[in-house]
């Protein structure tokens, strides 16, 4: 988060893609941890989790911004906590109608989601300062960052942990489950094996990039 | 413990006069593991000796990468390694598959040592780090045992060795009953002391004549090896002899209490993995602490919880876990213990 | 985010509390009514869902039935199931022909890592338990899930006896585990080998229940026969 945007952002696709990769919640920043290492467990609960937590993300973002220059600075942590738990609520009433087998397999995570750091991150970094339509957008854009990262780690456990993938097996009966990776030590070494992808690309790119500055300065000195 | 070559130390007093280096000490201890390891083939086959074999040479390939990958000279040649893989192999049940043996032992190397930075800085026992993670991965087939002695053990494997990468082994109940007239339940002396009160005689546990995991089963080898390594002053003799005090402090009152239920200390001595670990990995010198007394205090605290789980949790065998949480408060342990330097106040 | 506090001059202005509180009330009021709603629009739905759970499972678990009333349990006596009677919960299921198949009842108790919860079918007529479904556990897979899956663990459930005794104060015999492989009274619950701790939660919370619920039943079999 190194560039908060303090001056109204003019909506662009860099708005939108930004969560998606270059603030990824959790790959770059890390945040909303608990979740990511809870509920990952097979590759339903993980794309759960992400549209709900993108839903709430995106609907409390966009209240807030709306509200935004109607919150006075001393209470706005508290408005932005009852606006998050109301949308919260929604969505454990919604998954409840929808699936009460998904519910419970989501468990109490569900109501955790207003604790989230990622979402009162996001309204006080940015909806707290942003119009409603580039909040809409970022929020879009930070919630499938999110989910994406929540289905990388799902994918992965559900394959290695019970041979299946989205409730299908893959690989028929013989196959032995890494029974480990669908409890939760297994969370924390899929996310480790993540960043570590993550991060090698980064600096990949990030040398990649150094070179390339580096002989655009050499051409300068050659003129 | 950093790695040797032509660097200059400069060390504050105590000089310590060790003439031994870290390959010669882990050169040692190889030499009084491989009495068990021989038992241990000897008692159940061909299997076992793979099983050496591939958790060895896995861990060894392992280092190689990681060294490789971290830009550092390769440590093979410190032999460390090759105690990690002995010990990973002989932790394991004598027919387990190989694969599964691959995987603990890839992990054991990456996760137990690469990741903190290899030989010294690693928290944890590399080979501990490595059976956990199988434990907890593949809860089947670790806890599925073979009987030792079998007539055809040195022509055939166990069944399961030889599963295919990623399937599940075959049940091996069918195998057993077909090379065994009486009845093998399957189940360690630990097991069977837990769940049906059965006490198996001291004399074959000495010499290891029970199920179990291939280098657990002779209790008499393995103190063998550690009083020659105590003898020659690799091996803080204060280690094992701490942790077996500490799992007799707690069995003993427990056994006086409802001998019918508990067992007697000389059992929960010789049984299961406690001498082993006692003797070859809780003596670890990465992972325990650096001062005399926090060294006793480590000691007896693995010794005690090693019972404690076995006694009151759900689990038949606890020295592995009570292994890893002395590892990891053994630093701990170091920093209280930290004598006080001459001349410095006492805190108030 | 400490940056934003950062940049932002010390605040000399004060906020009137009056500003404060109209934010709180009205973010709480659009908050409340949100709320409302989607409960209301949600609770039909919701609450289908869980009837249709628990109607699945008490179809899985007495076969014959084909519908079902609740009756509720409660200080030694069992009477139907309305508003604002508290109690714990019996389902009655009722065959083609209007007559008692079953009647299927909550259990719980905790196994390896958290509890289980489980709906188990009484049968008044054989006096024993014939099956359970199992509605929350968090058992290690390919250990403790055994209790679902083993077929020789679920033979257990047959028939498992949980016969009343004479005074009606408790179960004739009290259901126990036994280890594989030594099962010789209808009573007894023969456990998994390797699966000891998930095994004798099952058997313990099946005891616990049926010391007081099966007597009860007996009690008043003539009020869940007439239920349909």
């Amino acid at each position: 988060m190194a560039e908060l945007p303090n001056r109204q952002e003019q909506v662009s696709l860099d708005t939108f893609l930004r969560g998606l990769w270059q603030e990824n919640p959790v790959f770059v920043m890390l945040l909303g941890m608990c979740p990511v290492l809870a509920v990952t467990n097979s590759a339903i609960n993980a794309l759960a989790m992400g549209l709900a937590s993108t839903f709430v993300l995106v609907a409390s973002n966009s209240l807030i911004s709306l509200l935004r220059n109607f919150i006075p600075k001393q209470v706005r942590i508290a408005t932005y906590i009852i606006i998050i738990a109301t949308f919260v609520t929604m969505v454990d009433y919604a998954i409840q109608a929808i699936s009460l087998e998904l519910y419970n397999a989501l468990g109490a995570f569900i109501q955790l989601i207003v604790v989230n750091c990622m979402i009162l991150g996001r309204a006080e970094a940015y909806a707290s300062k942003q119009r409603l339509w580039p909040t809409i957008i970022n929020g879009l854009g930070i919630g499938a960052g999110f989910t994406f990262a929540l289905l990388c780690l799902g994918v992965v456990r559900e394959i290695l942990g019970a041979g299946e993938l989205f409730g299908f097996a893959l690989f028929g009966d013989s196959f032995q489950p890494w029974v480990v990776m669908i409890l939760p030590p297994g969370g924390f070494f899929v996310l480790g094996a993540w960043l570590l992808i993550f991060a090698w690309f980064r600096q990949r790119r990030e040398q990649a990039q150094a070179r390339v500055e580096e002989q655009q300065q050499e051409t300068v000195y050659e003129r | 413990m950093a790695e040797g070559g032509l660097t200059t130390d400069l060390r504050s007093s105590p000089h310590l006069k060790q003439a031994t280096t870290v390959e010669d000490i882990m050169r040692n201890v190889v030499y009084a593991l491989l009495p068990v390891c021989a038992w241990a083939i000897y008692a159940f086959g061909l299997s076992v000796l793979l099983l050496l074999v591939t958790t060895t040479l896995v861990c060894i390939a392992s280092e190689a990468l990681f060294c490789r990958l971290a830009n550092r000279p390769s440590t093979i040649g410190d032999w460390s390694i090759v105690i990690t893989g002995l010990l990973l192999a002989l932790t394991l049940p004598p027919g387990f598959p190989l694969w599964m043996a691959a995987v603990a032992a890839f992990v054991a190397v990456g996760l137990g040592k690469a990741l903190f930075g290899g030989l010294g800085y690693n928290v944890m026992n590399p080979a501990l780090v490595g059976r956990a993670f199988v434990q907890a991965a593949f809860p089947v087939a670790i806890t599925t045992w073979t009987p030792p002695f079998l007539p055809g053990r040195f022509s055939e494997l166990i069944p399961s060795t030889l599963t295919l990468p990623f399937t599940k082994p075959e049940p091996v109940v069918d195998w057993i009953e077909q090379n065994r007239i009486d009845a093998f339940t399957g189940a360690t002396p630990l097991a069977l002391q837990k769940f049906e009160q059965i006490t198996t005689p001291v004399a074959d546990l000495l010499t290891g004549t029970i199920a179990g995991s291939a280098g657990e089963t002779s209790a008499l080898i393995i103190l063998l090896g550690g009083i020659y390594l105590a003898a020659r002053k690799m091996l803080d003799w204060r280690i094992p002899v701490g942790v077996l005090l500490g799992a007799v402090l707690v069995s003993l009152p427990m056994w006086l209490l409802d001998a019918g239920r508990y067992p007697d200390p000389l059992f929960v001595l010789l049984s299961g993995g406690l001498m082993l670990g006692a003797v070859f990995m809780a003596s670890d010198m990465v992972g325990s602490p650096v001062t005399p007394s926090g060294v006793w205090i480590y000691a007896l605290f693995i010794g005690a919880l090693t019972v404690i789980i076995r006694l009151f949790g759900g689990l038949t065998e606890g020295v592995m876990y009570a292994i890893l949480l002395g590892n990891v408060i053994s630093p701990l342990i170091s920093r209280v213990t930290q004598p006080r330097i001459f001349g410095e106040e006492g805190k108030r | 985010m400490s940056q934003a506090d950062n940049l932002a001059p010390p605040p000399v202005e004060t906020t009137p509390s009056f500003n404060m509180l109209r934010t709180l009330g009205l973010v709480a009021t659009i908050s409340g009514l949100l709320v409302v709603l989607s409960f209301r629009v949600t609770e039909p739905m919701i609450e289908q869902n869980k009837r249709e759970a628990i109607e699945r499972a008490l179809f899985r678990l007495v076969p014959d039935a084909v519908s079902r009333r609740d009756f509720i349990a409660s200080d030694n006596r069992i009477q139907p199931a309305g508003e604002g009677i508290d109690g714990e919960k019996l389902y009655a299921g009722y065959g083609q022909d209007g007559k008692l198949k079953g009647i299927a009842l909550e259990a719980a108790a905790p196994g390896y890592q958290d509890v289980i919860r489980i709906l188990y079918a009484y049968d008044p007529y054989c006096q024993c338990i014939r099956g359970f479904e199992v509605l929350k556990m968090a058992e290690t897979p390919g250990i403790g899930d055994k209790i679902i899956k083993d077929p020789a663990f679920l033979m257990n459930f047959e028939a498992l006896q949980a016969r009343p005794n004479a005074d009606g104060s408790g179960l004739e015999q009290a259901i126990v585990p036994v280890k594989h492989g030594t099962k010789t009274q209808p009573w007894q619950i023969d456990a998994i080998s390797g699966a000891t701790i998930s095994s004798n939660a099952i058997a313990r919370m099946l005891n616990d229940k049926s010391q007081l619920m099966s007597p009860l039943i007996q009690r008043n079999l003539a009020l869940l026969e007439n239920g349909a």
